[in-house]
């Protein structure tokens, strides 16, 4: 048995992780972390979530405390979203979120407080290798709720001190077990996109109001006509293919380069391709990946993971210091756009990850 | 045990009030408004408990209006006075500020209310968070004073005797939850609009056994005040003394001779007192920090940030708060769980 603190965020997963703890006898005590006071759809941190995790937590009979952690939020997550978008970007806050927030700041925070562990409700599992006692992050059971490509920054020091217990369960399986506890987010919809966007708004009306979003031309890649506009050329995004306005919907369009200092969308008929993809940033959850070896990447946190060869500076040789680190597709795969995250899987198993750079390599208009 | 050191949230609900409520939950059920003998009866409860609000706040009768507790009473100075301008002062209670804020109002710092030009002032007797009392300003209108965190310890009735309005809630001096009052010396506009109870100034059936809880409790904390003061001082010095001399670093909010007696705010520079207040919690001790906002997260507070301390230093500190059953125990047990849990969270930092 071990002191376990559990983020609750108001959601099913998080409840049914706490009462799972309970159940295996471990002292549990509840927190959910504030951490976005703007608008929401009521993604994490709405006053009705917050009032769902304590409930929740007086149903399981644990403490429960409230963490504002709104001021680093912003600056590990929101400021940083914001920035990249005005440098052609597309990052994944829920990344960021996890690595400074859940895994940093709330884990010390927990680590502060005397807690052995914390625990939330994704939808992975931590494995401890039998055999010198090594820590693996893997797929949760459920794959089509598998959670493990927004956790890949976990590493050994922080899955030591790591529970996901709904990771061994499917969905269905989690919807089961709260509704036997007569919890009241059995059947509360799951969380969607990015916490603090609204629907209403979009990324439009969010980050309108913190840079400045310029129109944009679209431009066809093979004839170099005007086709249309876009209203604001910080949202596109390499690859995309709705949301071109005038230009895209008719005749299936693909973007396949944004130029932010021109002002320019470039469309093409198919999807941009690449060969190889450069990736920044990259953490591990166990020892570096050797050059050379073979590996899944998974480029979307609902993509597929597809064969790689992981390489340095295109060498398939050599030390891996991260710098000039990248992916070799073993079949050209789609542009993916600079600012994604980047995850390695050796089978279910999350090697680690990083971020997608610009790619020199990019084959433009998929033209091998 | 639990060292209950949270006064300035709440108070325990003192007996004498609790069984002067009793009847009026029970037995004397009846809607004051009405003509007949159940009602008289309420009605009658009513009146008194007016007469006993009025004693302890140096009104008249005919100016004490009930309300459901102190924002109420804030608000409906705020918004139902004549009075085209309003002002407050930037440490106010949210109360104060966000109605000020919300009819276009200035905010201002201490120093320069007495020289805002409003039709309206309104300047809180104490402070709430850090205890520190202040002296009403003269202005050319209309003066109003949240004088909730004041009451339990201050002479309200004499020193706010130039205030044209005065705010007070019963839960804050060992009444119940949900009722206050708001002395109105001039004329107001009702902000909630129905049968016309309290001289048409404030709608809807009263809260017949939380008005005379009200009264009972005003009662006693007056009667009593001057002796509480003396005990709890004397208490309040040996946790604030106590921990400044066991917490290198600490420091205390406020000169000390101008605080309410029952007010403890220490910064721990170093530590975050939304940490700190969970260990304490583990440990027995209620104490609390900044403002709770609605989800129950804290936030910085703009009382200090007003009086020029950091938001580092802000985010530090802690306000334990005595009261009327605070005992030597309380203390003693603050005095052996706060140096322990704010040098861990130092070691662990």
């Amino acid at each position: 048995m071990s002191r376990v603190l559990v983020a609750m965020s108001g959601g099913v997963d998080s409840s049914v992780a706490a009462a799972l703890l309970i159940a295996d006898g471990h002292e549990v005590v509840g927190a959910t972390m504030k951490l976005w006071g703007g608008d929401s759809d009521s993604g994490c941190c709405s006053v009705a979530d917050v009032e769902d995790a304590r409930r929740v937590a007086q149903q399981l009979g644990i403490a429960h405390h409230v963490f504002n952690f709104g001021s680093d939020f912003d600056a590990h997550v929101v400021e940083p979203y914001v920035a990249a978008h005005a440098e052609g970007r597309t990052p994944n806050p829920c990344v960021e979120c996890n690595r400074h927030l859940k895994f940093d700041r709330f884990l010390r925070r927990a680590t502060q407080l005397g807690f052995d562990a914390v625990a939330t409700g994704h939808h992975a599992r931590v494995v401890r290798h039998p055999a010198g006692g090594r820590y693996r992050l893997r797929r949760g059971v459920d794959q089509a709720k598998d959670q493990s490509y927004v956790l890949h920054m976990l590493d050994q020091a922080a899955l030591a001190r790591t529970l996901l217990p709904v990771g061994a369960l499917t969905k269905a399986e989690v919807r089961t077990r709260a509704a036997d506890l007569g919890l009241r987010t059995a059947a509360k919809p799951d969380s969607q996109d990015v916490c603090f966007i609204t629907s209403t708004g979009g990324r439009h009306a969010f980050l309108g109001s913190r840079i400045p979003l310029r129109p944009g031309l679209v431009i066809d890649d093979d004839s170099g006509e005007v086709m249309g506009s876009v209203p604001a050329v910080e949202l596109v995004t390499v690859g995309q293919r709705r949301g071109l306005g005038d230009a895209g919907d008719a005749r299936r369009r693909y973007v396949v380069d944004v130029d932010l200092a021109a002002a320019t969308v470039t469309v093409g008929p198919r999807p941009p391709m690449m060969e190889r993809l450069a990736v920044g940033g990259l953490t591990w959850v166990d020892e570096p990946v050797a050059a050379g070896a073979s590996v899944l990447v998974q480029c979307s946190a609902h993509g597929d993971a597809v064969p790689a060869v992981f390489d340095v500076d295109g060498e398939s040789d050599g030390e891996v210091d991260g710098a000039g680190a990248g992916v070799r597709f073993e079949q050209p795969h789609r542009v993916v756009a600079p600012g994604q995250s980047v995850v390695l899987y050796d089978g279910d198993d999350v090697l680690g990850g990083g971020v997608a750079l610009a790619s020199a390599s990019a084959l433009a208009d998929g033209r091998l | 045990m639990t060292a209950y050191l949270d006064h300035a949230a709440t108070t325990p609900l003192r007996p004498e009030a609790l069984d002067a409520m009793l009847p009026f939950l029970i037995e004397h059920y009846g809607n004051p408004s009405g003509a007949h003998a159940v009602s008289r009866r309420a009605k009658q409860a009513i009146e008194e408990a007016r007469d006993v609000v009025a004693e302890g706040l140096g009104c008249r009768p005919s100016e004490v209006v009930f309300t459901s507790g102190g924002t109420e009473a804030d608000n409906l100075a705020v918004f139902g006075a004549d009075a085209a301008t309003v002002a407050c002062t930037d440490v106010e209670h949210h109360a104060v500020l966000h109605s000020v804020q919300a009819r276009g109002g200035r905010v201002v710092p201490y120093a320069e209310i007495g020289s805002v030009e409003a039709d309206l002032v309104s300047v809180m007797l104490a402070n709430n968070e850090t205890g520190v009392v202040h002296d009403l300003p003269d202005v050319r209108g209309l003066l109003h004073t949240d004088a909730v965190a004041a009451f339990p310890w201050l002479d309200v009735a004499a020193l706010a005797q130039r205030a044209h309005f005065i705010s007070i809630s019963a839960h804050k001096f060992g009444g119940p939850k949900g009722v206050g009052a708001l002395v109105a010396r001039r004329p107001l506009t009702p902000i909630i609009h129905g049968g016309g109870q309290e001289a048409d100034r404030r709608s809807g059936t009263h809260n017949v056994a939380g008005i005379v809880g009200l009264a009972a409790a005003m009662r006693i904390t007056v009667e009593q005040r001057a002796a509480n003061v003396e005990r709890v001082t004397r208490l309040r010095d040996r946790l604030a003394d106590g921990l400044l001399a066991a917490v290198p670093g600490a420091a205390e909010t406020g000169e000390r001779n101008n605080k309410t007696a029952g007010n403890c705010h220490v910064r721990f520079p170093g530590i975050e007192a939304e940490a700190l207040l969970v260990l304490l919690d583990e440990a027995g001790v209620c104490a609390s920090a900044g403002s709770a906002c609605a989800s129950g997260a804290m936030e910085p507070s703009h009382v200090l940030a007003a009086m020029g301390i950091s938001r580092d230093e802000a985010l530090a500190a802690v306000r334990f708060s005595l009261g009327a059953t605070t005992t030597d125990a309380d203390v003693d047990l603050a005095l052996k769980v706060v140096p322990d849990a704010v040098a861990r969270l130092r070691d662990s930092t």
